[in-house]
């Protein structure tokens, strides 16, 4: 077995940088992108040699970079692809599907994709010291992967962020560090603090690394619909990386004989409290407005995405469109999904199902097409969004004649004389 | 009057490793033309093909993104603190190659 040949490249000018922790050209200050020398892995990528590793993100090693004698430990991804019926039905869609990363190994969310290629390369690279700028899922999944691997970990993250993304970081031993801002400011002292330490911040000097994780779930959509390419994916968007990363990973599965080609179009979904992408594409720019978030869809809070120039471009390219909803669409979307599929979505799989929804009622998206709306993180981060949704009802004496007139009185509909076995009087 | 300019390691090996000046510009367009004079390299770093700053870069003065506060018609003040940092910036071009990979450009 050879292995696959990668290394950095700047998306605008072209200049090539071997593999080493930068993420801005510094020839043009552009991003820079891990490129494939893809006929280096033509022949040990197929079907069959996907078929026959494990289930997880690490089937698809061949495409991810991750330096040699790396050992893939945790069994991160392969999350479930569910056919959506019940939401398709209230929506007006025939062929929809959930990608459930609300149950991603180990973090629940999608961010343990990217994590995980990000920390084999900072262990490449022999950073001690393992970081990242947070709205919370990213922070959980550094904390937590970095206590297996046992590197340190010491995470920003705005000093708002919800109580269970904290508790949840803590709990892994990692170094929480709240700061008095928004997540943008957040990230601008992450890249001083990248300056002048010598740690591994996984979306900052590792960033062109981390982001290539997101690829797997495109890998993964094609092969969990049979080896095909859907026409629609919709997106969430935070700093407007995975959107890209799906097409590329499209790209490289058609690029070398997987699947068939299939002009697919992308739709991002954003909260109308912080839309930069979203609106740079509906003025059609290919640059952005930085906003000042202000919704409760925190985990896509990002007023100034690093990739959001480029991903309003994609967008525009592939004929899709974005979409931005309100919080209390939001928090709609949140019980929408739970209440038709059994997925419990946090905020930002709210803005994806609402978004979803209009997509189709604009015509946008046509109810035969094949679709899959990405769900990125578990509900049970999130459950202040829902504070005041369920008030607590009043408790019920354990005799089955106070609970007949309990039922009866709250929700009728749940009996049915014909379905009493016993026929309570 | 007088403002202080921060800049990233990444920009500073053009103005002979300085990572933060004092400038008498009076705005952002003042600054790029004293970049012009004083350092040409930095000058030619961070412009574009028409002479205006590159889309990846961004400008904060004392902690604020220069695009909240008018862009280019925003006045300096005396004091005031005017970071440029790359909008993806991050790591160390002389950190060493851990990897050596053989590359065909032509391939891809």
């Amino acid at each position: 077995m050879g292995s696959t040949v990668y290394e950095l490249r700047c998306n605008e000018c072209g200049k090539s940088f071997g593999n080493r922790p930068l993420s801005a050209c510094d020839e043009c200050l552009a991003p820079l992108e891990v490129q494939y020398d893809l006929e280096s892995v033509r022949g040990r990528f197929t079907r069959e040699t996907v078929a026959a590793g494990p289930m997880n993100i690490w089937r698809y090693k061949e495409l991810l970079p991750i330096p040699e004698g790396f050992l893939p430990d945790l069994p991160v991804g392969f999350t479930p692809l569910l056919r959506a019926k019940n939401l398709g039905k209230k929506v007006g869609a025939d062929n929809l599907y959930i990608k459930n990363d609300a149950v991603c190994f180990p973090t629940l969310s999608f961010k343990d994709r990217v994590v995980s290629v990000a920390l084999a390369n900072a262990q490449a690279f022999g950073f001690k010291t393992v970081g990242c700028s947070s709205t919370g899922n990213l922070a959980n999944s550094v904390a937590a992967q970095a206590a297996r691997l046992g590197i340190r970990a010491c995470i920003l993250v705005p000093s708002d962020l919800e109580p269970a993304k904290i508790l949840n970081t803590l709990v892994y031993g990692a170094r929480l560090v709240r700061i008095d801002g928004n997540y943008d400011h957040v990230n601008r002292l992450c890249t001083l603090i990248a300056d002048e330490y010598n740690w591994g911040f996984v979306n900052v000097n590792l960033r062109p690394y981390y982001a290539e994780g997101s690829k797997t779930i495109g890998y993964e959509i094609a092969e969990q619909l049979g080896w095909k390419l859907p026409d629609n994916v919709v997106v969430p968007m935070a700093g407007g990386s995975m959107i890209r990363k799906i097409r590329k990973a499209f790209r490289e599965l058609v690029a070398l004989g997987l699947v068939e080609h299939k002009d697919v179009r992308f739709f991002g979904a954003q909260a109308t409290g912080c839309s930069p992408i979203s609106h740079s594409v509906k003025q059609g720019w290919d640059y952005i407005e930085p906003q000042r978030p202000n919704t409760i869809a925190r985990s896509l809070a990002i007023g100034n995405p690093a990739d959001g120039p480029l991903a309003s471009k994609m967008i525009q390219e592939t004929g899709g469109w974005a979409e931005d909803v309100s919080d209390v669409e939001i928090v709609s979307g949140i019980q929408e999904l739970a209440e038709c599929e059994g997925v419990f979505t946090e905020t930002a799989g709210g803005v994806t199902t609402a978004v979803t929804a209009r997509l189709y009622s604009q015509g946008r998206i046509s109810r035969d097409q094949v679709t899959v709306s990405i769900i990125s993180g578990n509900g049970l981060k999130t459950t202040d969004a829902l504070e005041g949704q369920y008030p607590a009802e009043r408790a019920v004496k354990p005799k089955l004649a106070a609970f007949d007139e309990y039922i009866r009185e709250v929700d009728a509909s749940l009996v049915s004389e014909l379905e009493l076995a016993g026929g309570v009087q | 009057m007088s403002v202080k300019i921060v800049l990233p390691t990444a920009l500073a090996r053009h103005t002979d490793g300085q990572k933060a000046f004092d400038s008498d510009a009076k705005d952002l367009p003042g600054l790029i033309a004293e970049f012009d004079t004083k350092f040409p390299a930095l000058s030619q770093n961070v412009k574009d093909e028409n002479g205006k700053l590159r889309r990846f870069i961004n400008v904060y003065v004392n902690d604020e993104d220069i695009r909240f506060l008018g862009g280019d018609a925003h006045q300096f003040e005396d004091g005031d603190e005017v970071m440029l940092i790359p909008s993806i910036a991050g790591g160390h071009c002389g950190q060493r190659r851990w990897l050596t990979l053989p590359y065909d450009e032509s391939i891809l």
